[in-house]
């Protein structure tokens, strides 16, 4: 009898969870496709400046998994490709990949030059829309793969074709169209990672409204040297140095209303966007306003060394509203001091909102038999026999957290195809 | 094998307009000694590939050089097999980041050619490890808690034998005597499942389970490893091949607690380890009269979140927390639990147990420093609440339960440093930090650095908390569940099966004879020249994974499987005589040598940048990316690490006449960055040290330097390489050019 079964592994989400099961799973022998929506791996930890507690740039480790990628020929990559449909059991699974048109072939060498050809400029969606990206651009100056991207607005425009032309290496397609590719496979890891939990949905924090109330998420591009403001962190409706900073934790998280749950990396991440800002302003004070700091195990140390910082100022209550003062841009907070039972007004230049991780899993389509729980997370690493979710997709993770869990993640996934 | 060298220069990419390709081609065919050298206006593109693969097929070209991009690009299409390469970074490193059409930029290109040819003549193609002992893939567990039961089940799983360890006569762990458990996703307060963890351990014929037992002493390396297990009085030997170590947690000694918290004043307090065998029992009472308490303050953070006792957060003592306070409340539904806190710590789902608990009635005081009032037969707890604002005195309560938090096992025992530098002369020398190693007593490994991991942090044992968190620094041992970092059981059951996974992958990579983490699948591994060892133990003392034993001569012995191929042995050897196949210090003094010095200083001093793989050299990368220029009078060399700067290099840079020397390296101390941890702290240390030799020898120190580099920071190097050739020109030449 003809086998049809296959051992390679499939593994959704090229984040730091995903890329950790497929390197690895790559790295114990097995055959592994890994498949990305953006076109470049890394997932959100590509976007953050720096990483809690060690303040050190998630590029040094990114670069090291990109080098086990690039050394391991057991590791096949889609970038820009999404998975469209799943069927079939744990040995044979079909699975339909839709790969959406880069307009950019594997002859790109990143020379640069349809870039200086480019006038259209489109929003920058990895610095969040804060800033405008020429329509053909590489996604970010790390990007892995190094290849250039065109937008379906310039492919579609008049001006495409005077990029083409610029192209010396017959780069560019501008009539490339979504491609859709059929893989076999034993076992797949669902790892997609997660979306910053929208902020309009916060109606009395500000967001949209006032320029000066920005994201956790957006914080983390003012800070990185290849961000909008090439690391300064600045005012976004004047470009002033912030002088008074308040970050607001649990913005939509531990709320019946919106996010339930708890994301888990938010106080963390807050206390070092507050450690970016003390490092830039020597004389900025921070408002950190939240119900409990949760810097779990070893990362309480970086929470107990901020709290010696005389400028930063932890809040214990939640803020009910911001407002903005029309003159100066300016914010005003109202907080609940839940120790004085008092209503308090803060005047600051800037407030951080710490939204939270809203699974994409709750975003996007899943398999009929993917089980979500109340809040769109897979609810089960196991989801079948031979599907597997791995961090973000399952709760809310750290990095930490999402390597631990694409390692175990690729171990079930293998156990998974191993011949019995 | 003869070599046949061919050199590609590929005209792309800005390259051909910037350069003088003819005089490249004479520089490849006439000094380098190339047997061909081609062109093409991109060799990345199909037919350019050919070119190459048709000289590979027709011409007898078995050594590749191809000048064109960084290697950190077209890795795939330049891939060649049966061949050995080298990429010539000429667009990033040279055009990108220099003049066009520019004496100085020509001659940078020139002498990365010249480096190349020098690196290829000299290197090898590597000829993995093969030792002669059977190589195993067995998986020594250590420890039998749900951690390591798991990781053993895991194993097992996947087809892989497993041995495991436990000390106690019962598997089972702390779990054993826990009867509820809350586990992922955080519902509800469930029973706690051990027993069917244990059967199936048990009935599984892939594990042999060793309990009342300990590894008396493990020698060798991954796929050789020789476990002494004493069981019984007697002891057997295991050939394995790695190892998950899963030896668990103690809770933090009660009587060392601040006396404000009345553990030893009454009998009815007591920690939420001992509220664990309480309940086991199948009734919760308090020890005083054995009666069901009626009042119950769990006071959190006994002993924790406080440099005096456990400086961080144990995770789960919230969760532990409100598991017993619904267990009291489920007991007695009219008892009265109060749940004194500093923070609520349920991060993710498990803010639904927070809930929980708040539905069954548990009351929340938040406060910073309770204290327990504890009189002839009552209780009380005093506190300031944060959220009324006021004092609050609770009283007639019947039994406190101290949230008292978790110890890793590595982290208990003698610090082997303290006894080894009893036995040691102080010197004033700057030497590299020196790591502490507990002797725990669960390894005992054969290791001329200790007889443990060494620990990270509070006696944890693992090396990259962030990115690569089951790394320890003993190459194929995975530290996983409380003894890796504080956690509970779903967290752990996680962890088993990751470390599980990295000890499967380091089996099925050593067995192959490639290195793992971080460089896995190098097929390297270094090689002794023992005749000229003069047994100075430099190698042994400063290789970061302990991977080289010494006999009674201290005559290293290497063991290759341990060994994590960063060089920092080689770098550390003042014989030289530490060599990889394609990695070597006459393979890198060659490159040196090769550079092209001119005799006039005016305008063409010459800097040796030395880096570091991984995080300077592409940011140098970035940096022509980027199309920033800093000066052509750079050369730049990239190291595996930093920590393989062998001073011999220094030396010879400097009697060649080259005028400045430059290390970029990671971060290093506390917060290091370091893949190999030691490297770029030992790089920085050995510097030093030349730096005292070049100020007896009048040749000014200012000539040798080491900056810290984040990958990062290529918006910053320009200047950084700028300011350094500045710094030379002030100096002056170097004396000994043209000698």
């Amino acid at each position: 009898m003809v086998d049809v079964e296959t051992q390679t592994i499939l593994v959704v989400g090229g984040g730091m969870s995903g890329m950790t099961a497929a390197i690895e799973a790559a790295e114990a022998g097995r055959e592994v496709y890994l498949v990305e929506k953006n076109p470049y791996l890394g997932g959100r930890v590509a976007q953050l400046h720096q990483y809690f507690p060690k303040l050190c740039p998630p590029y040094c480790g990114l670069e090291l998994n990109f080098r086990r990628i690039k050394n391991n020929s057991r590791i096949h990559f889609f970038t820009m490709a999404e998975v469209e449909s799943v069927s079939g059991r744990r040995g044979a699974w079909d699975v339909r990949i839709k790969i959406n048109p880069r307009y950019v072939n594997e002859k790109c060498t990143a020379c640069g030059k349809c870039y200086e050809a480019c006038t259209m400029e489109i929003d920058n969606a990895f610095n969040y829309g804060m800033d405008k990206i020429r329509a053909a651009y590489l996604p970010h100056e790390m990007a892995f793969p190094q290849r250039y991207v065109i937008d379906p607005a310039l492919a579609n425009s008049p001006l495409g074709a005077s990029v083409r032309e610029a192209c010396e290496y017959d780069a560019i397609e501008l009539d490339m169209q979504p491609k859709s590719v059929d893989l076999k496979v034993g076992a797949v890891v669902w790892a997609t990672g997660w979306s910053p939990y929208d902020p309009g949905k916060l109606d009395t924090l500000g967001f949209g409204a006032y320029p000066n109330v920005i994201t956790n998420v957006m914080m983390e591009r003012l800070a990185a040297g290849n961000g909008p403001t090439k690391g300064a962190i600045v005012r976004p409706s004047d470009g002033k140095a912030p002088q008074t900073v308040a970050f607001v934790q649990c913005a939509g998280s531990r709320d019946e209303n919106n996010l339930p749950f708890c994301s888990s990396v938010c106080c963390m991440a807050s206390m070092k966007q507050a450690a970016y800002v003390r490092e830039q302003y020597p004389e900025a004070r921070i408002y950190i306003f939240f119900i409990d700091i949760r810097a779990m195990d070893r990362l309480e140390s970086f929470y107990a060394n901020l709290k010696q910082d005389a400028n930063v100022i932890f809040f214990k209550g939640k803020v009910a509203r911001i407002n903005e003062e029309a003159t100066t841009g300016n914010l005003v907070l109202r907080v609940e001091d839940t120790a004085a039972g008092s209503l308090n007004e803060v005047n600051v230049d800037l407030a951080v909102l710490a939204t939270g991780m809203q699974p994409n899993t709750s975003l996007s389509p899943l398999p009929a038999f993917a089980q979500r729980d109340d809040y769109g997370f897979i609810a089960s690493m196991e989801v079948t026999p031979g599907f597997f979710a791995a961090g973000c997709s399952r709760t809310p993770a750290g990095v930490s957290e999402s390597v631990q869990d694409g390692t175990a993640a690729a171990l079930k996934a293998i156990q998974s195809v191993v011949r019995r | 094998m003869d070599k046949k060298i061919a050199v590609y220069i590929c005209a792309g990419c800005g390259i051909g307009e910037a350069l003088d390709m003819e005089q490249l081609g004479k520089v490849a065919t006439s000094e380098c000694k190339a047997a061909l050298c081609r062109n093409h206006p991109n060799f990345c593109s199909p037919r350019g590939v050919q070119v190459i693969k048709d000289d590979i097929a027709n011409e007898g070209v078995n050594t590749v050089i191809i000048a064109a991009c960084s290697q950190r690009v077209m890795y795939d299409v330049f891939n060649f097999e049966g061949t050995i390469l080298d990429r010539v970074n000429l667009r990033e490193q040279v055009v990108w980041s220099h003049p066009a059409k520019d004496e100085d930029t020509q001659m940078m290109a020139e002498d990365y050619l010249r480096m190349s040819a020098a690196r290829m003549k000299q290197l090898l193609p590597p000829e993995p490890y093969k030792p002669e002992q059977e190589m195993s893939t067995d998986i020594l567990v250590v420890g039998g808690g749900t951690t390591g039961m798991t990781a053993a089940l895991e194993a097992a799983g996947a087809g892989y034998r497993a041995v495991l360890v436990e000390k106690d006569e019962e598997l089972g762990g702390f779990q054993k005597n826990v009867s509820k458990n809350v586990t992922f996703p955080f519902k509800n307060v469930q029973d706690n499942e051990i027993d069917k963890l244990i059967a199936a351990v048990k009935s599984n014929e892939n594990i042999s389970v060793l309990t009342g037992s300990k590894v008396e002493k493990l020698s060798g390396g991954p796929c050789l490893f020789n476990a002494q297990i004493r069981q019984n009085g007697s002891t057997s030997d295991h050939h394995v091949g790695a190892v998950v170590l899963a030896a668990g947690w103690k809770p933090y000694d009660p009587e060392k607690l601040d006396k404000k918290l009345g553990y030893g004043a009454s009998p009815n307090v007591i920690t939420n380890v001992q509220f664990e065998q309480r309940a086991k029992s199948g009734k919760i009472t308090r020890p005083a009269d054995a009666q069901a308490p009626k009042t119950v303050a769990f006071i959190q953070c006994a002993g924790q979140r406080d440099p005096q006792h456990l400086a961080y957060c144990s995770s789960i003592c919230c969760f532990t927390a409100l598991k017993q306070a619904i267990q009291v409340k489920q007991q007695d539904p009219k008892a009265n639990v109060f749940v004194f806190y500093q923070e609520m710590r349920t991060p993710g789902q498990g803010e639904d147990f927070f809930r929980k608990a708040q539905e069954h009635g548990v009351i929340f005081v938040r406060t910073q420093a309770p204290e327990v009032l504890a009189k002839e037969n009552t209780l009380a707890v005093e506190a300031f609440d944060e959220l009324l604002g006021e004092e609050i005195l609770l009283d007639d309560v019947d039994m406190v339960v101290l949230a008292t938090g978790m110890v890793p096992a590595t982290a208990f025992g003698e610090d082997f440093k303290v006894k080894r530098e009893e036995g040691e002369e102080k010197t004033d020398e700057m030497v590299a930090s020196v790591d502490s190693i507990f002797i725990s007593d669960i390894l005992n490994l054969d290791y001329r650095q200790g007889p443990e991991l060494p620990e990270l942090q509070y006696g944890f044992p693992d090396s990259h908390f962030i990115c690569f968190p089951y790394e320890s620094r003993r190459t194929g041992i995975y530290p996983a569940g409380p003894v890796r970092r504080p956690m509970g059981i779903s967290n752990a059951v996680e962890d088993a099966a990751g470390a599980a996974m990295k000890a499967i992958q380091c089996v099925e990579l050593t067995s192959k004879g490639m290195a793992v983490h971080p460089r896995a699948g190098d097929l390297t591994y270094p090689e002794f020249f023992m005749q000229r060892c003069t047994q100075c133990k430099r190698c042994t003392e400063e290789c970061p994974f302990g991977a080289i034993n010494e006999d009674e001569k201290a005559n290293p012995l290497p063991q290759p499987t341990r060994c994590r191929r960063c060089s920092v042995c080689m770098g550390s050897c003042p014989e030289r005589i530490i060599s990889f196949r394609n990695y070597s210090v006459g393979i890198i003094g060659d490159m040196i040598k090769s550079i092209n010095v001119p005799d006039e200083f005016e305008e063409k001093p010459r800097i040796l940048v030395l880096c570091c793989e991984n995080d300077a050299y592409p940011a140098l990368d970035m940096t022509g990316l980027r199309r920033m220029s800093y000066n052509a009078w750079v050369r730049v060399i990239q190291l595996r690490c930093l920590g393989s700067l062998n001073l011999v290099w220094i030396a010879d840079s400097l009697s060649k006449g080259i005028d400045g020397i430059l290390l970029l390296g990671c971060r290093h101390g506390e917060t290091y960055q370091c893949h190999f941890m030691k490297g770029s702290e030992l790089a920085n240390i050995r510097l030093s040290k030349v730096k005292e030799t070049l100020d007896r020898l009048v040749l000014e120190s200012d000539r040798v330097r080491f900056e810290t580099v984040a990958i990062t920071d290529y918006e910053k190097l320009p200047a950084l390489l700028d300011e350094f050739a500045e710094k030379l020109v002030e100096v002056g030449p170097n004396p000994y050019k043209g000698y």
